[in-house]
Parts: C-alpha cells; sequence; structure tokens
C-alpha cells in the first residue's frame, strides 16, 4: 500500500484505450472523464447521485461517475457513450433513440443510453414497467419518458427475439 | 459541488485498514460503495482529513451460509445480495429488500455494510437487520467483538461503533421451516428512499404463530423492533382483529419526525397501514408456501 496522498497515478482502459495520468485524488470520475479527458457526452447534472446523467460503465456495471473518484478507477475498464458505437455504426440502442425520437435537448441521453445497455447485456425483459422502474434513475427534464421506453423496449424485444 | 480536499489511502487488508484508521481516528472516513458518502463529500456535509477506500479489501466481500446463520462480507453490493441463490435460499427477504434500494448504478456500487454503518434510519438493510435481529461484526486493531442490530443504531446517522472500529461482516439468522415474511415500503417513485417501511417475519405451527418479529424504517430515530407486536402475533392464527391491534401498538409506539417528505402524523398513520399489510403478506406466504 502506498502512502496517503492528494495525487495518484492511475492507469485504466476507457473505451478501449489504455490512459495513465495522475490525478487529484479528491477529483470524481465524471470530471476526470470530462475535463482531463474532454470526453464530454458524460454529463454532469446534480453531482449527488440523484440525475442519473453521469452514469458510465465500468467492469461491466452502469455507476454513477459523480459518485466514484476518478482514483477508483484505477485498473478498471470504462465505457461511456462515446464507446458505444463501433465504427461508426451506432448501436441498437443509439438507433432505436434515433427512430423513436427518444431525445429533445439531449442533456440526459447519454446516461439513459448507458442505463440501457447495461440492461440490455443483463437480458433485462422488455415488459414496460420493468423498463420504467429500470429508468427511473435516469430523470429527463423534456420528460420524454413514453419515447425512451419504446425505443428501449424495441430493442431489448430484438434481443429476446433472437435468443429464442 | 465538488469534494473538498483529502488524503486518500487504499489498503489492501484489513489489517492495513485498521492501523490507517487507529492512526488517523476521527479525521479518517472510510470509502466503501460511496453511494452516501461521496454525496456528503460533494455538498461539503463530509470534510474528512483522510479517505480510506475499502474497496480493494478482498476479504471483506462474500456471502457463507454457516451454522444456520448467513454471514455477508461488509463490502458484499447490494446487486449481489439481489441476485445471490445462498441468500435468497437462506433468507428470502434479503433479495426482497435489496430490489428496493435506490437503482440498478446505486446497487451495483453500494454496500450493506456501508449502508449498515451509515444508520439512515429509512434505509433497508437497518431495518432487516433489527426485523431479523442480525448481528454486526466489528474488527479494531485490539479486538473483534459483534454488537445486535437492535443495539447498533443509537440514533438516526449515529450507532455504536467505535472511532477505531471497522463494520467487518453481518450476520443475518437462516429463515426458519414454515415461516412466511412480509415487506412493505411507501416511496413515491421505485428507488426513493422509504417514508415508512415495515419488514417481518412470522413462524407457524399447525395454523397458529409460534413466534414473530417486526420491525418499522423510517418512523423513529432508528429502525424500531416492536417487542409487543411479537407478543399480539404470537398465538394467534394472523386474525383480521391480531393485525388491527398490532398496527395500533406500533402508532401508539413509534415516535416520528415530520420533514419535507411527509409529517409525523402521517408517518404515524402509514406505519400502521404497513404492519397490517407487512403481517397479511407474512401470514399468507406461509399459507402459499405449505
Amino acid at each position: 500500500m502506498s502512502t496517503p496522498g492528494f495525487h495518484q497515478r492511475i492507469r485504466f482502459s476507457i473505451n478501449g484505450r489504455i490512459v495513465e495520468r495522475e490525478v487529484p485524488v479528491r477529483q470524481t470520475l465524471a470530471d476526470f472523464i470530462r475535463d482531463a479527458l474532454g470526453l464530454t457526452a458524460t454529463r454532469l447534472g446534480c453531482e449527488h447521485g440523484v440525475c442519473g446523467a453521469c452514469t458510465v460503465i465500468v467492469d461491466g456495471a452502469s455507476v454513477r461517475a459523480c459518485l466514484m473518484l476518478a482514483v477508483q478507477a484505477d485498473g478498471a475498464e470504462v465505457r461511456t457513450v462515446e464507446g458505444l458505437a463501433q465504427d461508426d455504426e451506432l448501436s441498437p440502442l443509439q438507433k432505436a433513440f434515433l427512430d423513436h425520437h427518444a431525445l429533445q435537448c439531449g442533456f440526459c441521453t447519454s446516461g439513459f443510453l448507458m442505463t440501457a445497455t447495461d440492461l440490455a447485456a443483463h437480458g433485462a425483459g422488455s415488459n414496460e414497467t420493468e423498463i420504467r422502474e429500470a429508468l427511473s434513475g435516469n430523470l429527463c427534464r423534456c420528460t420524454g419518458y413514453a419515447n425512451l421506453v419504446d425505443a428501449i423496449a424495441a430493442v431489448l424485444k430484438e434481443q429476446a427475439a433472437k435468443r429464442e | 459541488m465538488k469534494p473538498p480536499n483529502f488524503l486518500y489511502a487504499r489498503p489492501d487488508t484489513l489489517e492495513d485498514a485498521l492501523r490507517l484508521l487507529s492512526e488517523h481516528g476521527t479525521g479518517a472516513k472510510l470509502l466503501a460503495g460511496g453511494q452516501s458518502l461521496v454525496p456528503m463529500l460533494n455538498l461539503r456535509m463530509a470534510e474528512p482529513k483522510l479517505l480510506i477506500d475499502m474497496n480493494r479489501v478482498a476479504e471483506l466481500s462474500g456471502i457463507e451460509r454457516e451454522n444456520g446463520k448467513l454471514r455477508i462480507g461488509a463490502l458484499t453490493r447490494h446487486r449481489a445480495l439481489e441476485t445471490s441463490r445462498e441468500a435468497a435460499q437462506a433468507e428470502p427477504m434479503i433479495a426482497r429488500a435489496a430490489r428496493e434500494i435506490g437503482h440498478l448504478a446505486i446497487r451495483n456500487r453500494g454496500t450493506i455494510g456501508g449502508s449498515i454503518a451509515h444508520a439512515d434510519p429509512s434505509a433497508e438493510w437497518p431495518l432487516l437487520a433489527v426485523a431479523l435481529d442480525a448481528r454486526v461484526e466489528l474488527r479494531s486493531t485490539a479486538r473483534t467483538r459483534t454488537v445486535a442490530a437492535r443495539e447498533f443504531f443509537t440514533g438516526p446517522f449515529t450507532t455504536a461503533a467505535g472511532a477505531d472500529e471497522i463494520l467487518t461482516a453481518v450476520e443475518f439468522p437462516c429463515a426458519p421451516q414454515q415461516s412466511g415474511f412480509g415487506f412493505q415500503e411507501l416511496c413515491r417513485r421505485p428507488g426513493d428512499f422509504a417514508i415508512v417501511a415495515a419488514a417481518g417475519r412470522v413462524r407457524m405451527r399447525d395454523g397458529r404463530c409460534i413466534g414473530a418479529t417486526l420491525a418499522i424504517g423510517g418512523a423513529d430515530a432508528t429502525p424500531r423492533h416492536i417487542a409487543e407486536i411479537d407478543r399480539i402475533v404470537a398465538g394467534s392464527r394472523g386474525e383480521d382483529a391480531v393485525v388491527r391491534e398490532a398496527a395500533a401498538a406500533a402508532a401508539r409506539v413509534l415516535d416520528p419526525s415530520g420533514d419535507i417528505h411527509a409529517s409525523a402524523e402521517y408517518r404515524r398513520k402509514m406505519a400502521a397501514v404497513l404492519v397490517t399489510r407487512a403481517l397479511r403478506e407474512a401470514f399468507a406466504s406461509v399459507a402459499a408456501n405449505s
């Protein structure tokens, strides 16, 4: 164990790219992603874990990037919305968001996409009540929830059909 | 909305963590899942000199069943408890309660030990620990001791843990045969903290209750085990009159406070309603299982 300090060197993977930096230990993962790495699709709304705008995926599980320190990501695999498209091909969820008009001002969109990506990865059902419950941790102040639910349900339904 | 300046240490072993804590005392704060502590840092409600990050202390994670007890390491995430087959077999109320905690992204990070040490009177794990008479294990460099959850919570966000102690595990009794549970929570949206919640278990033999336990969260300074309810329900068949008497006892005994979410009177009334529902659910689930 290293001695306690105000700065620490970290190394982790973000969207498949290895990053190595010295970080102030008080810096949140969300601020590090936005300010140090310039990946500004991850949004900061409430900065205390309520709004879900900063949701990213760390080691396969969705987390609030405002409630995790950057130093805690040392050694982890982090995925942000910038890592969803493969070779300029949008992910199925991104396409569905487009098709179903699931974004209005766009501020909350990244957080919703990352939450939905976690849901889809864990084989969630396409039952509307379950989707609504799963999305209750993300706030859309344009209140465009109906289209968000439709978009995600469409992808989960397609996924379930493929599994059968 | 940014955390204050602090020193940060990330021990790999419990021994190192305990040593750091004993050296820094009350100036140090333990960071587990961070789902309550980091908001408090961001809001500057907590300004520790040293943050001891427990997340790499592997020995604190895990679920083990032994001698009729389910031992859960303090660093076990809510999500692991929501999905653990072992936990569900030992005490199905664990998965039921875990599901109610925050949202998926919160459950992926938050830990049972962190929640219990934080001692929010509305939180699910403190309620369950009190309802089921769980024991909390505390370690310091000098000793290991266990405390009954019913004595561990001493006030809102206040516990019997010393400044040099780390909460290392929680031990739940496994659910007895021929018993059923009720878990009821009132909140405005899924994932919100409970306005009031009730959790209880009844044990039956030949259609009669031979043991009951019930606790209420969010309606007093700590989750409250109401022994009077246990006495009222024991020996009954779960008749309506008995359930109503138990609900009245809860309303009489509890001392809720009002806040922006609900008045004290509303909490008292809802506590009685949730006791009714939790007991009915518990009796019905025994009938369904046998």
